[in-house]
C-alpha cells in the first residue's frame, strides 16, 4: 500500500521534471534570447509552446505536496523544516513567474512586456535550482527523519546538492530546447529550428558533462545513492544517456517524430533513477517509505483521487488538447491572409 | 548570488520568535487568496448566465459580456492559482509540525481539492477557446463543468478548514499518534456541511457585489448603455439572492458554533463569565481585568438568538470556564468580537441594501435608476469584501489557542525557523506588488476593449496559443 503511494509519488515528481522542466527551460532560453529585438522571434515560439496550460504544471507540484503530506507526513515535516530557505525562494520564484507569465500575456506595451518577461525568465532558472538542491539534499541522505531540522545551509549548499541544481537547469534546458525545435517546425520557421536545435545540442552536451562528472562528486558525497545509481538503477542509467543521445541525433536534418519521445525518456529516466537507487528509503538511511507511511485510510483516500484524476482529467485534458491542435490548422483560419513574415494564417 | 541570499535569510535573524510572523503571514496570505476565491468560483456562474442569455435571446451585449467576462476570469484565476500554489508551500514551512502530525487526516479533502482545481482550469481554457471553435450550446455546456468544479474545490479546502474546528475521523494511540484515518469522516466532519455552504454563499455573495461595483462605477460615470446595464443586473441579481440566504446560513453555523466550540462561541460573544440572559453587546471590548467595557448591550439578544426555543434563559458559557492557555486572549477575543459585529453589521446592511434593489424591481418593473442607489453600490463592492475578511477572521482568531481544537496549539505546530520575520516581509511586499499589478492589468483590459471592441482570446493566460505573428497584426 505505501508503496503505491511512493510510486504515485514519484510518478508525479517525475513528470513535473519533464513538463515543468521543459516549461522552466523555455523560461532559460527566454532569458537567454537577447535584446528586444534579437530576441522577438524566439521569444514568440516560447510563448507560443509554453502553451494554454501552463498551469498544469503547478497542479503536478500541489500533487507532489499533497500526496507527500498525507501519506507520509513525517517525511514531509522533515524537509520543509530542513529546506526552508530554498523551498522559500522556489515559492517566491513560482509566484513571479506563474503571475508575470499570465501579465505578460495580458499586457501590450512593450516595455511593460519586457519587464514581466525578464522576471519570468530570471525566476525560470531558480526555481529548477532549487527544486535540484532539494533533491540533492535528500538523496544525498542531508535530511534528517522525525520531523526534525537538519542543516539549514549544507543541506542544500553541498556537492550533490550543486551537482543536482545543476543538472535540473541543464536538463530541463536541454528538453525545451528540443520541445521548441519540435513547436518551430511545426510553424514551418526553419531558421528557429537551427535557432533551438543548436541550443539543444549545446544543453544535452552540458546536461551530459554534469551528470556524467556528478557521478565523481556523488561517489565521494552520498555513498548509499552512488551505490544504488551503479547497481539497481544502472539500466536507468544507460536509459537516459542513450535517449539522450538519441534525440540529439535524431534532431539532426528535419527533427523527428522520435526526438521529442526520446527526449522525455532521457530526462525522465534520470529522475527515476534518482528514486530506484534510493529505494526503499524516502529520506536515504533514515527514513524508509513504509516506516514514513500514513495509516492505510489515509492512503486508500488519495489512490481513490488519484484514479478519480485519470478518469476525470485525461479526457478533459484531450479534448482540450483536439481544439489547441484544431486551431492551428491553416485552412481553419480564412478570416486573414497568412502573415509573409511567417507564412502562419491568423485564426 | 543565490547562496548569498540564501545565507542572509538564515544568518541576518538572529534568535526572533517565528510564531507571530508565521501566523502573520499564514494570515496575510490567505487574506489576500480568499479575495480571489470568490471570484474563481462564482465569475463563471455569472458568465454562464451572460452566455446563456446571448444564445437564448440572441443578445449582443449578453455575449460580449460573457466573451470579456472570461478573459478577465482567466486572470484572477490564474493569480488565485498562484497564490493557492504558495499557500500548499507554506503549510509545510510554517507549520512542519502540525503537518507532520496531522497531515495524514488534514491532507485528505486537498487529494479533492487537487482534482476539482485541475479540471476548473482545464475548462477555463476550454471554454476560452471554444468561443471560436465550438458551436454555441457545446460551448455553453464546455463552461458547466467550471463552477461546478469551482464548489466542489472550495468545500474540499473548507472541508480541511473544518476539520481543524472538529477534528474527527482519526484514532490516536496512547503517546497521541494518529494510528488510523477515517477519510469519509474527516471531509465530512461535522462542523463541514455549513462552514463549507457558508463559504460558497460567500463566494456569490462577494463576486456578485464586486463586479456590479465595477458596473456601477461605469454607469455614473455616464456610460448608461444596455451593456453596462447588463453587467450591472447579471451581477447584482446573483449578490441579492445570495444576500438572505447567506444570513439563514450564517446563523445556522453560529448556533452550530454555540454547541459544539462553546468557548470559540463565548469570544464571539464577548462573554467572560457563564450565564444566561446574555445581552448582545454591539462594539465594546474586554478591558485588560478581562470585563465587558463600553459598546452598546442589548438585552438578553445573545442567549435568545443562541437557541430561541428557551429564550433568554439560554445559558452561554464563559471564556473562564477553561484555563486561560486554552481560550482566545484578551486581545483576540477583542478582534474575534469587533470582525464578527463587522461581519454581521455589514451583513445586514448589505442585506437591506438588496431589498431596495428587489422593491424597485417588484413595484417599478426596473432597477433604481438613482445615482445615490448606483453610488451605494459601490461602495458595496468594497464593503462585501470587508464582510468576507471578518468573518474569516471571526473563524481562524476565534480557534485560537488551537490549531487543532483541543488537540494541538498553534505555538507547538509552527516552525523553529528563525528567518520567517524576513519571508512575510518579503512575501508582503511581493503579494502588495501583485495585487496592484492584478488591478492595473485588468484596468488595462477593460480600457483596451472599450476601445478595440474586437474579441481576441489569444491574450489571457489560458487563451489559445500565440499564432506567432501578433507584432505585425497589432501594428496593422
Amino acid at each position: 500500500m505505501s508503496t503505491a503511494a511512493a510510486i504515485i509519488l514519484f510518478a508525479a515528481v517525475t513528470f513535473y521534471a519533464i513538463f515543468g522542466g521543459a516549461d522552466f527551460g523555455a523560461g532559460f532560453w527566454d532569458l537567454t534570447a537577447g535584446g528586444a529585438k534579437r530576441g522577438e522571434r524566439p521569444r514568440e515560439i516560447i510563448d507560443h509552446s509554453i502553451g494554454p496550460v501552463w498551469e498544469a504544471n503547478h497542479v503536478w507540484l500541489i500533487f507532489i505536496f499533497v500526496v507527500l503530506w498525507t501519506c507520509f507526513p513525517e517525511a514531509y515535516a522533515s524537509i520543509t523544516l530542513t529546506m526552508f530557505v530554498p523551498l522559500t525562494i522556489a515559492a517566491l520564484g513560482i509566484v513571479l513567474r506563474g503571475a508575470s507569465f499570465a501579465f505578460r500575456k495580458a499586457v501590450f506595451r512593450t516595455r511593460l512586456q519586457r519587464h514581466f518577461g525578464a522576471i519570468f525568465a530570471v525566476s525560470s532558472v531558480l526555481v529548477p535550482y532549487c527544486f535540484g538542491t532539494i533533491a540533492g539534499g535528500i538523496a544525498s541522505g542531508r535530511v534528517p527523519a522525525g520531523g526534525q531540522a537538519g542543516d539549514p545551509v549544507h543541506s542544500w549548499v553541498n556537492p550533490t546538492s550543486i551537482v543536482a541544481g545543476l543538472l535540473a537547469v541543464s536538463v530541463a534546458a536541454y528538453a525545451a530546447a528540443v520541445f521548441l525545435t519540435w513547436d518551430a517546425r511545426r510553424l514551418a520557421d526553419d531558421a528557429m529550428v537551427a535557432y533551438f536545435r543548436v541550443r539543444a545540442m549545446a544543453a544535452g552536451v552540458v546536461a551530459g558533462v554534469v551528470a556524467f562528472g556528478g557521478l565523481f562528486v556523488v561517489r565521494s558525497d552520498a555513498s548509499y545513492l552512488f551505490d544504488g545509481l551503479t547497481s539497481r538503477a544502472l539500466p536507468l542509467v544507460v536509459v537516459s544517456s542513450l535517449a539522450g543521445l538519441g534525440a540529439l541525433l535524431l534532431l539532426r536534418g528535419q527533427p523527428r517524430r522520435g526526438g521529442r519521445l526520446a527526449a522525455v525518456i532521457a530526462a525522465g529516466a534520470l529522475v527515476v533513477a534518482w528514486g530506484v537507487a534510493q529505494w526503499d528509503y524516502l529520506l536515504p538511511e533514515s527514513l524508509t517509505v513504509s516506516q514514513g507511511a500514513a495509516p492505510a485510510g489515509t492512503i486508500k483516500a488519495v489512490l481513490v483521487a488519484a484514479v478519480l484524476a485519470g478518469l476525470l482529467i485525461v479526457p478533459a485534458f484531450a479534448l482540450l488538447y483536439t481544439l489547441d491542435q484544431k486551431g492551428l490548422l491553416p485552412e481553419e483560419s480564412v478570416d486573414e491572409a497568412p502573415d509573409p513574415a511567417t507564412g502562419v494564417r491568423r485564426a | 548570488m543565490m547562496h548569498v541570499f540564501g545565507g542572509l535569510l538564515i544568518l541576518v535573524p538572529m534568535e526572533v520568535d517565528p510564531v507571530p510572523w508565521a501566523r502573520a503571514q499564514m494570515a496575510f496570505t490567505l487574506a489576500f487568496h480568499i479575495i480571489l476565491v470568490p471570484l474563481g468560483v462564482s465569475w463563471a456562474a455569472m458568465t454562464l448566465i451572460a452566455n446563456y442569455r446571448a444564445i437564448r435571446h440572441g443578445d449582443r451585449d449578453a455575449l460580449r459580456l460573457a466573451q470579456r467576462w472570461s478573459k478577465y476570469m482567466a486572470v484572477t484565476f490564474a493569480v488565485g492559482a498562484v497564490t493557492g500554489t504558495v499557500l500548499s508551500f507554506e503549510f509545510g514551512l510554517l507549520w512542519p509540525q502540525f503537518m507532520g502530525k496531522w497531515g495524514e487526516a488534514f491532507g485528505v479533502p486537498f487529494a479533492f481539492e487537487g482534482l476539482f482545481f485541475f479540471t476548473e482550469a482545464i475548462f477555463i481554457s476550454i471554454y476560452i477557446f471554444g468561443w471560436r471553435r465550438l458551436k454555441p450550446w457545446p460551448h455553453f455546456w464546455s463552461g458547466v463543468p467550471i463552477p461546478v468544479a469551482g464548489i466542489f474545490g472550495s468545500a474540499s479546502v473548507v472541508a480541511a478548514n473544518a476539520w481543524m474546528n472538529s477534528p474527527q475521523g482519526v484514532t490516536l494511540d496512547s503517546t497521541g499518534m494518529i494510528v488510523d484515518v477515517d477519510p469519509v469522516a474527516v471531509i465530512f466532519n461535522d462542523a463541514m456541511p455549513l462552514m463549507a455552504a457558508h463559504m460558497i454563499i460567500a463566494a456569490y455573495l462577494v463576486g456578485g457585489f464586486l463586479i456590479a461595483s465595477v458596473y456601477a462605477t461605469g454607469m455614473l460615470r455616464g456610460r448608461r448603455d444596455r451593456y453596462h446595464r447588463l453587467g450591472f443586473i447579471i451581477a447584482f441579481t446573483v449578490a441579492a439572492i445570495a444576500t438572505p440566504i447567506q444570513m439563514g446560513v450564517g446563523d445556522g453555523l453560529a448556533r452550530w458554533v454555540y454547541s459544539n466550540q462553546p468557548v470559540k462561541f463565548s469570544a464571539i460573544e464577548m462573554v467572560p463569565q457563564t450565564s444566561s440572559d446574555v445581552p448582545e453587546t454591539l462594539l465594546g471590548h474586554l478591558n485588560s481585568s478581562g470585563e465587558v467595557t463600553g459598546g452598546i448591550p442589548i438585552p438578553g439578544l445573545a442567549s435568545w438568538l443562541s437557541d430561541p426555543s428557551t429564550g433568554r434563559s439560554t445559558v452561554v458559557q464563559g471564556l473562564d470556564t477553561v484555563p486561560a492557555d486554552q481560550r482566545p486572549t484578551i486581545r483576540e477575543v477583542n478582534v474575534v468580537h469587533l470582525a464578527w459585529d463587522i461581519m454581521v453589521g455589514l451583513g445586514t446592511l448589505l442585506f437591506l441594501f438588496t431589498l431596495w434593489y428587489w422593491a424597485s424591481w417588484i413595484f417599478r418593473r426596473d432597477m433604481p435608476q438613482s445615482r445615490w442607489f448606483l453610488r451605494c453600490a459601490v461602495v458595496a463592492g468594497f464593503l462585501a469584501v470587508v464582510t468576507l475578511e471578518a468573518g474569516w477572521t471571526v473563524s481562524e482568531v476565534g480557534r485560537q489557542p488551537w490549531i487543532v481544537y483541543n488537540k494541538m496549539k498553534v505555538a507547538d505546530a509552527a516552525t523553529t525557523n528563525t528567518g520567517v520575520w524576513f519571508t512575510f516581509i518579503v512575501v508582503a511586499l511581493l503579494y502588495v506588488g501583485l495585487g496592484i499589478t492584478t488591478i492595473l492589468v485588468l484596468r488595462g483590459m477593460s480600457r483596451r476593449a472599450r476601445r478595440e471592441p474586437r474579441f481576441e482570446e489569444t491574450d489571457v493566460p489560458y487563451g489559445p496559443r500565440e499564432t506567432a505573428d501578433r507584432p505585425q497584426v497589432r501594428a496593422g
